[in-house]
């Protein structure tokens, strides 16, 4: 796999998958998508950097540490934001009833913890995915 | 002696299993139990309630939360696993 068209086709290619993907994340709520898809599409980024650069490179830019802390916060920004609810005497994950602001709807800053919420799956779901592929594929590590 | 029993409870099981069918609603009726006024509903407060253009994300993130906390807490048990099992 360390072919150099690969190799410059990724390096040009991966910005824009990065980019799209996180459009899909942060207009979870305007448009389809949302955080499980934008968080696939933003590790298939990572795992074709892995596929053309290997994975000694890609842990330089994406530390295996730095993707287990960013996976947990997702889960405890989720759980979080529920507990917000429970705290101003709505239920829990309440959004308009637990005082999130609406916005006007089709903003991107818009739907309370909707938004939230997406981002956090988001970025959950991309570092769950680039931690199993890094973890499969360790035993076929070469140089 | 021991397979005529077997036999014969399966039958009725089978029998029984029919008829429940048969008591089933007729599969996509626009009368059946299942099309009521929640559908309905969501389509058409998700804006006022959520603020959230897309349906879906209001529907899996607002009116199913804790449903997706499930989905979110799978992902967390697959990976603690994966760590548990592959790391060396």
């Amino acid at each position: 796999m360390r072919n150099i068209i690969v190799r410059v086709i990724a390096r040009v290619i991966i910005p824009f998958i990065q980019l799209y993907g996180f459009y899909v994340v942060f207009h979870g709520h305007l448009s389809p998508g949302g955080g499980f898809a934008g968080g696939t599409i933003i590790a298939a980024s990572l795992i074709l950097y892995v596929l053309a650069f290997g994975l000694v490179a890609e842990e330089k830019r994406v530390p295996e540490r730095i993707a287990q802390i960013i996976e947990s916060l997702g889960a405890i920004v989720y759980v979080v934001i529920g507990l917000v609810g429970v705290l101003v005497g709505a239920q829990f994950l309440g959004n308009k009833i637990a005082g999130f602001p609406l916005g006007v709807p089709g903003r991107i800053l818009s739907s309370g913890s909707i938004l939230i919420l997406t981002i956090a799956i988001g970025f959950k779901v991309a570092s769950t995915m680039i931690t199993l592929f890094n973890h499969l594929i360790e035993d076929e590590k070469e140089g | 002696m021991k397979n005529f029993v077997g036999f014969v409870v399966l039958v009725v099981i089978g029998v029984m299993l029919l008829l429940v069918v048969q008591e089933m609603p007729t599969f996509g009726d626009i009368n059946n139990p299942v099309h009521n006024e929640v559908a309905e509903r969501y389509l058409e407060d998700a804006v006022k309630d959520t603020g959230a253009l897309n349906a879906v994300s209001a529907i899996i993130t607002d009116y199913r939360a804790f449903d997706t906390l499930g989905e979110i807490t799978v992902l967390l048990t697959a990976i603690a696993a994966l760590l548990a099992v592959l790391r060396s």
